[in-house]
């Protein structure tokens, strides 16, 4: 198995059956949903005729396989199909959605990862003593909470009882503009053209809702820097680096860590591609006009370009992120090769 | 954004206020004068009603933004409330209009004035367009033209330049009121014919999301999934020239964000409220509560589920029924009640109080009678886009029925569903349903929720003589003298056969903070055009 | 550094095994706090709907909303329940849903990682492949799909939080095992005539076991978050089932208006479990690491 050509190449080839799985299985899933799309799209008032003219412009009058093969041909060409109910290409919908999303979650994964990783190698060298178990609380606290939850509490205190933040209406206050749209993410976009301002200003509708993600992605970060800080600080490896005499800061940072590296790489792509599928909830709190939010409503109206093309996007965009963390396996832990996978 | 220009916005937003760290401030300086700010739970999915797939949200744009022949005029309510009058017929686009003798042809002139965007003057022949655009789109639009008499497109005629005709197949009391629901809107037929494909003769790709027409509003920006502005068309002919210049529409999910908003005077108007926050909200900012005119939320009992078919089963329900705990804790107190009515039918009211109450011994009474004295299993369906009414009616309802040995559970279903299974199909044996008629006789609902297999008869009622009832009296002028009977005759029936058990009638509640000239209209949307700050 | 493999554990002897608890427990008092709680939290799920003082599902219009008083301790909801006795009848449904959820998982998923891991090859390429088509979807969309699909009862919310968990046990168990199949410990075992079975489930699955319990403890948390998420989205468990998720769900509508008890308390009590359960999870690590046994 591991002949195949170059390891990175054999790894990227790996990744299509994945895709293919993700579609077969969205495509099924879908179809499986309650619900005939025909008749909620039909609207009020339809009539059995008006309910037919419909579901036969939606194509699906077809039987299912032509509806499979139809779907695959286009997709084949990059085409994702029409949401029904936005009425827009389902690309250019997510397009305009997706760096929402991201901006949110990266922002939010920078913050946690600020504070986790520090804490959590704290917690690990002084294992069983206060600050580890301040810390175990503390993070445990914020993974305990439904993020919904958080992000209804983080508006009551702040901004309808204190009035600090700004009013949790979406990605900008409606007194700013959106600068020309480059990358998709306002804080980039924003100092691209130097608008100061309206940088500040997405920034400020940024915070509450990342602290809200923050907060719950603490918990597996700061967990996993810990269980591997520790596992790597018992290693013989680092025994023998201290009764080598190596400084206390050296042992900690090159050699445990450099290994403790490898567990929290993984957790952070986990925790990346669930927040991503899960910040839904948040989005629908903090009113952002994110890809979780689009997917919800394309569930719930049985809309099955949306939900697929939604499920696919994210698919590639984990199948990648995969692709590095495997990479960055490979570069840290030189005894995991490709070839075994 | 292409349509508006970045320096410009901030300009007029900012009046003089150059220093951008004031921003923060702007709204609540701008609220006075001509900006405002909506918010509200849905999102507006298309600029274009006539499209498929357009969702109730998106009517707002064609009331705002495109202009009908005629409109209905404006009343206020004994409660104070102003709201829209069914039974005035305005001018809209249209300056006059006659009927002929036998109520078979109406013809319209058309206001000498009136422009699209463009500049260009509305014409007879845009009117035709739209019309035909209306009745061959196919989905709801033809559905709701159909209502009003109006089915091919060889019935409209553009006589001149400036000269409509409009001829029916029969006399119907619905066909002028129905010109003045938000389907039949008239668009610029010459930008839509320049769009128009092989594919899409109807421009429906190009109209989805570049409105082209004659209204009071344009929109100026959308942002799907987050708002959309409007701006004022200072050369609208169809009415009074709206007081304010932009209305921004933002679309929050959270009804708790949307509340605190409003609260904090963010934003001027949180429209469709739930009912619970309404009542809170009344002694702190203005709240408008409007009965829905024509609307009830009732629980239907399906003739197919072999218990519902003994008449005593239905009344042992219509007698166990918690009606005021349902109206306080389902609608708090918001509405009004649909219970404890007169036997006597003295008039032709609807929506009207059954002459059923709470009355746990009279139930138990009608459930012994019945054939199913012992009690049986039942499953009530209720819709996941509408829990904040029917999961407490459920609860309470279930929780009355445990003592009659009715065991009942509950069941949610997906929206994407609940249309299939509860209007299409007809399969839910017990459930809550929320019909509201657009056109506000009782014959229009009876029409849609009494006759058989109409889409909203959702409990499969099957009456020979209620169904040929509605069909007599559905296109019968209001004031002929048979009008009464016939409909006193429906009550009659609807009353004793109970397929639907009225629970109270709902209400629409919007809060103001810093707004008003707040209209109630039938389409339950915010028409923006009457508004004005403070 | 490559040639560097942790050497075997020895097996420590059954006798020492309690006292190796008690040491643990003395060592770290919020294990054994965590560990008490757990007991709590059990004796409520057994006991809780013979303790309340009210019929969780009783409502009461009268007494709707109204605050912790001496009556309603943690205050009526809006159809005027007793919020406590909801939220202690809630922990039963709310353990089986996270230990069914995650016991499924924990099962399946460590199977399926051992053998991948251990055989790899093509059995380790195709399992490899089927757990990354269900881990690139979206889960919480997955989840949703799911139970969309299939209906919102409980068991297909134990599916869905199940069949989401499965691969995160898969790849943990089948990194470990991947490292150490050729480690010297594990040679030595099969040269020293055992089935591979028992190489794997007696020397090397053990060795997994400490990043494993971490797993358990933050997706048994994790499985109840999930069920609250479905609730939020309105695809959780039937009304009026009291739990916890949409307790705080329907809850959270009531926060801006003041009526904060409503969802504080089951959030609370949510908290606290997954608080115990992810505290336990440290602890049951401490317990189970071979290498900290002296």
């Amino acid at each position: 198995m591991a002949g195949a050509g170059h390891p990175v190449l054999w790894r990227i080839v790996q990744t299509i059956p994945v895709l293919i799985g993700v579609v077969v299985v969205s495509f099924v899933l879908t179809r499986a949903l309650p619900g005939d799309p025909a008749v909620y799209f039909a609207g009020a008032m339809a009539t059995p005729e008006s309910i037919a003219e419909v579901r036969a412009a939606l194509g699906l009058d077809q039987p299912l396989v032509h509806q499979f093969f139809r779907y695959c041909a286009a997709l084949l060409q990059g085409d994702l199909g029409r949401s029904v109910s936005t009425g827009q290409p389902v690309v250019e919908d997510l397009a305009t959605r997706l760096p929402a999303s991201l901006e949110l979650t990266l922002c939010a994964l920078v913050l946690s990862c600020a504070v986790a990783i520090p804490l959590g190698i704290l917690a690990a060298v002084r294992q069983g003593g206060p600050i580890d178990h301040l810390c175990r609380i503390l993070v445990t606290a914020g993974v305990s909470l439904p993020t919904f939850f958080t992000g209804i509490v983080l508006i009551y205190v702040f901004y309808y009882l204190l009035g600090w933040a700004p009013s949790p209406l979406g990605r900008l206050d409606f007194v700013y503009l959106e600068p020309p749209r480059v990358t998709g993410f306002l804080l980039v976009d924003t100092l691209l053209v130097g608008d100061i301002e309206t940088f500040f200003g997405a920034a400020r509708q940024l915070i509450l809702p990342s602290v809200t993600l923050a907060l719950f992605t603490l918990a597996p970060i700061a967990r996993m820097t810990r269980a591997a800080m520790l596992s790597a600080l018992s290693a013989d490896y680092v025994r023998t680096a201290r009764a080598a005499g190596l400084a206390p800061r050296t042992v900690l940072l090159t050699y445990a860590l450099r290994n403790a590296l490898l567990p929290v790489v993984t957790t952070l792509g986990m925790v990346f591609s669930f927040v991503l599928g899960a910040n839904v909830l948040v989005e629908k709190v903090f009113a952002w006009p994110g890809i979780g939010s689009y997917a919800v409503e394309a569930l719930v109206a049985s809309d099955y370009a949306a939900v697929q093309g939604f499920v696919l996007a994210m698919a590639v965009l984990f199948v990648l992120l995969n692709l590095v963390i495997d990479l960055a396996y490979a570069l840290i832990d030189p005894r995991i090769g490709f070839s075994a996978k | 954004m292409p349509s508006l220009d970045r320096r410009a916005f901030l300009a007029s937003a900012a009046a003089g206020a150059g220093v951008l760290p004031f921003l923060r401030f702007l709204p609540a300086q701008a609220q006075g004068r001509d900006t405002l700010v909506t918010v509200f739970g849905q999102t507006i999915n298309s600029l274009d009603l006539h499209r498929v797939g357009t969702n109730r949200a998106s009517y707002q744009v064609a009331i705002n933004c495109y202009d009908r022949l005629v409109g209905f005029g404006a009343k206020q309510l004994p409660s104070g409330e102003m709201s829209y009058d069914y039974d005035t017929i305005v001018p809209e686009l249209a300056e006059s209009w006659t009927i002929s003798e036998d109520g078979l042809a109406i013809t319209f002139k058309l206001k000498p004035n009136a422009t699209f965007w463009d500049g260009r003057k509305v014409t007879a022949e845009d009117v035709k367009w739209s019309f035909d655009r209306a009745v061959l789109a196919g989905g709801f639009p033809t559905t709701q033209m159909r209502a009003g008499g109006f089915s091919r497109p060889d019935q409209f005629e553009a006589l001149d330049e400036e000269t409509f005709l409009v001829k029916l197949d029969y006399p119907s009391k619905l066909s002028l009121p129905n010109l003045a629901v938000p389907v039949p809107f008239i668009i610029n037929s010459a930008i839509a014919r320049e769009n128009a494909t092989e594919a899409d003769p109807w421009a429906m790709e190009y109209l989805h999301t570049t409105p082209a027409g004659s209204g009071a509003y344009r929109v100026t920006r959308w942002d799907q999934g987050q708002q959309l502005v409007y701006e004022r068309n200072d050369s609208w002919v169809g009415g009074d020239l709206p007081a304010i210049r932009r209305v921004i529409v933002r679309e929050v999910p959270s009804a708790a964000t949307r509340r605190a908003l409003v609260e904090r005077g963010d934003v001027q108007v949180s429209f469709d409220i739930p009912d619970r926050d309404a009542s809170e909200l009344a002694d702190r900012l203005t709240v408008h509560s409007t009965p829905i005119e024509n609307c009830i939320h009732a629980l239907c009992l399906n003739t197919r589920f072999a218990p519902f078919q003994d008449p005593d089963v239905r009344k042992a329900i219509a007698f166990a029924v918690p009606y005021e705990s349902i109206f306080q804790a389902a609608a708090y107190g918001r509405g009004a009640p649909l219970w404890g009515g007169d036997e006597e039918i003295a008039d032709i009211a609807w929506p009207r109080p059954f002459p059923y109450a709470t009355d746990p011994e009279r139930a138990r009474e009608h459930l012994a009678r019945s054939g199913f004295a012992e009690g049986f299993d039942v499953t009530l369906s209720i819709s996941l886009d509408l829990v904040s009414w029917m999961e407490p009616t459920a609860l309470l309802i279930q929780e009355a029925l445990a003592p009659l040995g009715i065991t009942v559970t509950i069941d949610k279903i997906p929206g994407a569903n609940w249309r299939t299974v509860a209007l299409v199909d007809k399969t839910l044996d017990m459930h809550l349903e929320n019909f509201g008629g657009w056109l506000n006789t009782p014959c229009y609902y009876f029409f849609w929720a009494y006759q058989k297999d109409r889409l909203f008869n959702s409990s499969n009622y099957a009456s020979d003589v209620v169904h040929d009832l509605t069909d007599r009296a559905l296109h019968m002028p209001v004031d002929d003298p048979g009008y009464a009977p016939l409909i006193k005759e429906m009550f009659a029936h609807a009353i004793e056969d109970l397929p639907r058990i009225p629970l109270y009638q709902p209400a629409l509640n919007v809060a103001m903070n810093g707004a008003s000239g707040y209209e109630f209209w039938f389409h339950r949307q915010l028409d923006v055009r009457p508004l004005t700050g403070a | 550094m490559s040639g560097i493999v942790s050497p075997a554990p020895t097996p420590a002897p059954e006798r020492g095994a309690l006292a190796h608890v008690g040491h643990v427990l003395r060592e770290n008092p919020v294990t054994a706090v965590s560990f008490a709680m757990f007991a709590v939290i059990v004796l409520m799920a057994v006991l809780g709907p013979a303790l309340v003082p009210y019929d969780p599902l009783a409502t009461n219009a009268a007494r709707a909303l109204e605050p912790p008083s001496a009556a309603h301790w943690f205050g009526t909801d809006h159809l005027g329940r007793d919020v406590f006795s909801r939220v202690v009848v809630a922990t039963r449904l709310d353990l089986t849903i996270s230990v069914a959820a995650v016991a499924l998982s924990f099962v399946i998923g460590a199977t399926l990682g051992a053998i991948a891991g251990y055989r790899g090859g093509w059995v380790d390429a195709v399992l490899a492949r089927v757990l990354d088509t269900i881990m690139a979807f979206p889960l919480f969309v997955l989840a949703m799909g799911i139970v969309a699909a299939m209906g919102n009862t409980i068991e297909n919310i134990v599916y869905a939080t199940a069949i989401i968990n499965i691969p995160f046990y898969a790849r943990v168990v089948r990194a470990e095992v991947n490292i150490r199949r050729e480690a010297g410990f594990a040679l030595a075992a099969r040269l020293a005539g055992n089935s591979h079975a028992r190489v794997l489930a007696s020397h090397i699955v053990p060795n997994a076991l400490p990043p494993m319990m971490v797993q358990v403890s933050l997706n048994m948390g994790w499985a109840i978050l999930n069920a609250a998420g479905l609730s939020f989205i309105g695809l959780g468990v039937r009304p009026p089932t009291p739990e916890w998720g949409i307790m705080v769900a329907e809850g959270a509508n009531y926060i801006v208006s003041g009526h904060w008890w409503v969802a504080l308390f089951p959030g609370l009590w949510l908290m606290l479990a997954v608080f115990t359960f992810n505290l336990m999870g440290d602890g049951l690590r401490d317990i189970v690491d071979p290498r900290r046994r002296t």
